[in-house]
């Protein structure tokens, strides 16, 4: 016999660890950690001075050293009425639409494995609109119903693109490309709403599809302000399995995650916390798309769940202070602002990921 | 100090399986067993179902018909994160999150053995640690994987599936984007693996002679079926060679390590049938044959 | 002695994509397809004529054609209405289907489609821009603004998308136009809200209708969609080369960067002057170069001329729905087109093994 069975010679390994060695990944891995929560701080001071600012500006001024008593139900009458009716509940709407929004694009872009993504883009505030629209237009209603028929048709969209991607399981790919498609179809239903309809309800309904919080009360703080506070313990159970998940099922699976079910469960949670946004503020055009890259830029990490809400929340809340002032007594639709910020940013994102190559 | 007191007693095995991708038939029937503590390399052609069989063992592929039997149990009926701590699969192309580092990528292994409330502890740091110590990546912790080579990339996936833990290691051709040192080091690590820690491991090599160096154990397949089963002296002659790979060759001893060395003919080399077909074992220590 | 071992036709292949190949696979049969497609047109045309929001009898159709008589409404209505509208349908219909194909070919990417590209947002803009700051008040006078539009939103859309290793990607693409359309339409939008007159004039035109097309609106687009149709005629030999990868291309002598500016301006042309002289109609550009590869195969010379003409028998047909299931009103194309079009393209993506990013 010509061959020898191979006797494997493995004397001791010739690789030796430094006797830092833990020391050393140890310190890696906290170094993430901490710029993570360091940026979350920035942002939260952020929130909290543009939350004061905008309480603060207005047609009635209210010095800032009042805010703070205001909000809490002290100081005079007028301030009281004016913080406690009209700009705390704005303010909080605002607030909690762009963290709703916020945590929605960051699963979303997860979940695709594309920068890219959002629910804005998959139809689901499409679905919104149309409902919407509908309301105003055909309807007749205001304010709760418009609303109403916002969630229901986010969510009934919802349902639909996920019926019509699922083909043994969904791929986020699948998932965005019949997006794209059913959006399609429903602005084509919201153009012809449009067209039937008389020339005010026609403007109204465009006001809401930009995505506006003029008016914004109690009534819509209440549900983005329950579904944030149902969802946000969640979407902090589901950020291991999500990070398992980035790298692919079969890594995934191998690692023992049911991918199939928490794809499933993020998905969910995702599109609730968009259609409820949506239904409060209309689609606030790119707030989902354009907070989580900040966030990944500023903490450099590969997941940001709470950054990026944080990013959210402060981009809305600035972007209405803009609305509201920078034409006054003009007040425009604070989806106006974010578009023509975002956009130009996101494209600009797009540039820079394709020239590095990563784009896609 | 012996660590083979870890010696594993997992067992895999796969009963009849009939292994499909949207209805198209890939592999029909196989019925194998993997040797616990050895190394098993899986070889074949291209598209022969050689991943597709790996896939199966590892649960990520679901039978047509037939079982894969861990331990004696299904694997499908085992809970996946129990799996998880007993059998990991290294994917042929897996995929890294934008911006994550290296120290990131391999703890995240660590996720079938934490639980919800008690995420870290630090026999995770040091399981973490020695696999970036055993896959040479300890000074890459802190950089971004997207920046790195195809190769060091590879070691970070090795680190990763390391940092796992898990008795049987299943890898799809670790060793493909890796410059002959780095696969030579690759295999040297699994082999010590299996061999310190008594870890079981399969492997997916399109490389025959690697193949036979490193495996005590050795799958052939052909159109989806098994050919060949045994050690490599066994399974690789150069009647197989020519069965599985269509390729005519003589299969000579390694002067290092003494397993099969398949030498490719071609069409360009004139050597005689008879030189060439042995009977069975690879007589062809006769040097010569015709030359045009 | 050489043994050669034949390749084995595994048909078992997995994991490699199955090319789809055309249901009319000869020349000859190819040709004969084309001309069934013609005579489809043809009869879908004569329909359009005769099928309207006015039902009017089949008899006078005819003699409105042949004996017309000024005096009669119907005939003023077959005459000066429909014809024209058809007219314009037609021209649109081959624009739009053209400017698909090529986009598709251009882009390698199944999905490109000028409307979900950003192509019609950009031409939405600067009709606003032109109703409200240029105060343009008829179809005509939006043609040239429409252009304008169009033709910055694609280099931007394709310029973006294409940057990169890997080049324009079906999603990347995708996703650029929709991040370009919402950016044009916040701006359109702001107008919009601005001036409520504009809202109301420009509501009608984004919706992507025949209505009221006069034969001025077709003698104005049908130059440029003739030299634009031309063009992307020509290139189907270019498009071929192009499928097969920049570096192929180049190797078999085609210079890669001078096609791709050829057929982009033959599709800004097309997609131009079909936007400008119907509005924005989406998913004709999309559908009509899968089915007419479905038939034909992957000869980008066969799917271009098979778009040309099964394209507006799509509108045309749309056209005639929305006529016919509102009478006396009408149901705009832009609106029929969407609803049929996209169940297909769910279809599409759903079926279709479209290569993974």
């Amino acid at each position: 016999m010509p061959f020898r069975t191979p006797v494997l010679d493995t004397g001791p390994s010739t690789i030796s660890a430094p006797s830092d060695a833990v020391s050393i990944v140890a310190r890696a891995r906290d170094a993430g950690r901490a710029r993570g929560a360091v940026v979350g701080v920035v942002l939260a001071a952020g929130i909290a001075v543009s939350f004061a600012i905008s309480v603060s500006v207005g047609d009635f001024p209210i010095p800032l050293a009042e805010v703070v008593p205001a909000i809490f139900g002290f100081g005079s009458p007028d301030a009281h009425f004016i913080v406690q009716t009209l700009r705390l509940p704005r303010a909080l709407t605002a607030l909690l639409v762009g963290g709703a929004f916020g945590f929605s694009g960051a699963i979303f872009q997860s979940l695709a494995r594309n920068p890219l993504a959002s629910p804005d883009i998959i139809g689901i505030t499409a679905g919104a609109g149309a409902a919407a629209v509908f309301i105003i237009v055909v309807v007749g209603g205001g304010g709760l119903l418009v609303s109403l028929g916002a969630l229901a048709g986010a969510l009934g969209t919802a349902a639909a693109i996920y019926f019509l991607a699922y083909r043994r399981g969904i791929t986020a790919y699948r998932l965005v490309l019949v997006g794209i498609g059913v959006a399609a179809v429903l602005s084509s239903l919201t153009s012809y709403l449009l067209t039937r309809a008389q020339i005010w309800e026609a403007q109204r309904a465009t006001v809401w599809l930009t995505g506006s919080l003029n008016g914004r009360g109690w009534e819509h703080v209440r549900p983005v302000g329950l579904a944030m506070l149902a969802l946000f313990p969640v979407v902090l159970l589901l950020a291991r399995p999500l990070r398992a998940l980035q790298l692919g099922d079969d890594t995934a699976k191998s690692l023992g995650v049911g991918v199939e079910r928490y794809r499933r469960y993020l998905i969910l949670v995702a599109v609730a916390l968009a259609a409820v946004a949506t239904s409060s503020a209309g689609p606030v055009a790119f707030v989902a798309f354009v907070a989580p890259p900040i966030a990944r830029r500023l903490t450099r990490s590969s997941l940001t769940l709470v950054p990026a809400a944080l990013a959210g929340a402060l981009l809305v809340l600035l972007s209405d202070l803009v609305a509201r002032r920078a034409f006054a007594p003009t007040e425009l639709p604070v989806g106006i602002i974010t578009g023509i910020v975002g956009a130009p940013y996101l494209l600009w994102l797009l540039a820079r990921a394709n020239r590095v190559g990563t784009g896609g | 100090m012996s660590e083979m007191s870890r010696a594993t007693t997992h067992t895999l095995q796969a009963q009849e399986l009939t292994l499909a991708y949207d209805k198209v038939e890939v592999a029909k029937d196989l019925s194998l067993s993997i040797p616990p503590g050895k190394i098993t390399c899986i070889v074949g052609a291209n598209a022969c179902g050689k991943s597709t069989l790996l896939r199966a063992l590892s649960r990520l592929l679901k039978p047509q018909e037939g079982s894969v039997l861990l331990d004696g149990q299904c694997i499908h009926r085992l809970p996946t994160k129990t799996v998880a701590t007993l059998l990991g699969i290294l994917p042929q192309s897996p995929i890294a999150p934008e911006g994550i580092t290296v120290a990131d990528l391999v703890a995240r292994g660590r996720y079938p053995h934490q639980k919800w409330f008690r995420q870290w502890s630090t026999s995770d740091e040091q399981v973490i640690t020695d696999a970036m110590v055993a896959t040479g990546t300890l000074d890459l912790a802190t950089r971004s994987v997207d920046e790195l080579s195809g190769g060091q990339r590879q070691r970070v996936w090795i680190a990763m599936a390391l940092a796992q833990g898990t008795d049987l290691m299943l890898l799809d051709e670790p060793t493909t984007f890796l410059d002959l040192a780095h696969q030579v080091e690759v295999l040297d690590l699994l082999v010590e693996l299996n061999h310190e820690e008594g870890r079981t491991i399969v492997m997916v090599l399109h490389d025959l002679n690697h193949a036979c160096r490193y495996s005590h154990h050795l799958l052939a397949m052909r159109d989806g079926r098994l050919v060949a089963e045994g050690t490599p002296e066994q399974v690789v002659t150069e009647a197989m060679v020519k069965d599985v790979f269509h390729l005519r060759s003589r299969v000579l001893p390694d002067p290092v390590s003494g397993t099969p060395m398949v030498i490719p003919i071609g069409r360009h080399f004139n050597v005689s049938e008879e030189d060439s077909i042995a009977s069975g074992t690879a007589a062809a220590g006769v040097p010569g044959g015709r030359h045009a | 002695m050489v043994t050669k071992t034949a390749p084995r036709a595994n048909s078992k292949v997995v994991g490699w994509e199955r090319r789809p190949k055309g249901l009319v696979r000869s020349r000859s049969a190819r040709a004969a397809g084309l001309a069934a497609s013609l005579v489809l047109l043809g009869l879908v045309n004569l329909a359009s004529i005769a099928f309207g929001s006015k039902q009017i009898p089949f008899a006078t159709v005819i003699d409105a054609l042949f004996n017309f008589d000024p005096e009669l409404n119907d005939h003023l209505i077959v005459r000066s209405l429909r014809i024209p509208r058809n007219t314009v349908g037609l021209l649109v219909g081959a624009a739009l289907g053209l400017a698909g194909a090529v986009m598709q070919g251009v882009t390698r990417n199944p999905l490109a489609d000028p409307g979900i590209l950003g192509v019609s947002a950009g031409a939405s803009l600067f009709v606003v821009v032109g109703i409200y700051v240029f105060g343009v008040g008829t179809l005509l006078g939006y043609v040239w603004f429409a252009f304008a539009g169009a033709l910055v939103a694609s280099l931007v859309v394709y310029f973006l998308g294409s940057l990169g290793r890997e080049g324009a990607t079906p999603v990347k693409l995708a996703l650029a136009g929709a991040a370009l359309t919402a950016f044009l339409a916040s701006i359109t939008t702001a107008i919009l809200l601005i001036d409520v007159a504009t809202l109301d004039q420009y509501r009608f035109w984004a919706v992507g209708s025949l209505a009221g097309r006069t034969p001025q609106v077709a003698a104005q687009v049908a130059p440029f969609i003739a030299v634009g149709g031309l063009m992307a005629l020509v290139s189907g030999r270019l498009l071929n080369a192009l499928s097969l990868g920049d570096d192929v291309a180049r190797s078999l002598g085609q210079k890669v960067g001078l096609s791709r500016a050829f057929s982009a301006a033959s599709v800004v042309l097309l997609t131009g002057a079909a936007t400008a002289a119907a509005g924005p109609i989406g998913f004709v550009g999309l559908t009509v170069p899968h089915v007419a590869r479905a038939i034909t195969g992957p000869d980008y010379r066969w799917i271009l001329p098979y778009s040309a003409v099964l394209a507006p028998v799509l509108l045309l047909g749309s056209d005639i729905i929305g006529r016919v299931i509102a009478r006396p009103g009408e149901v705009q194309v832009g609106i029929i087109t969407a609803l049929v079009g996209s169940p297909f393209f769910v279809m599409l993506v759903r079926r279709r093994k479209l290569a993974e990013l």
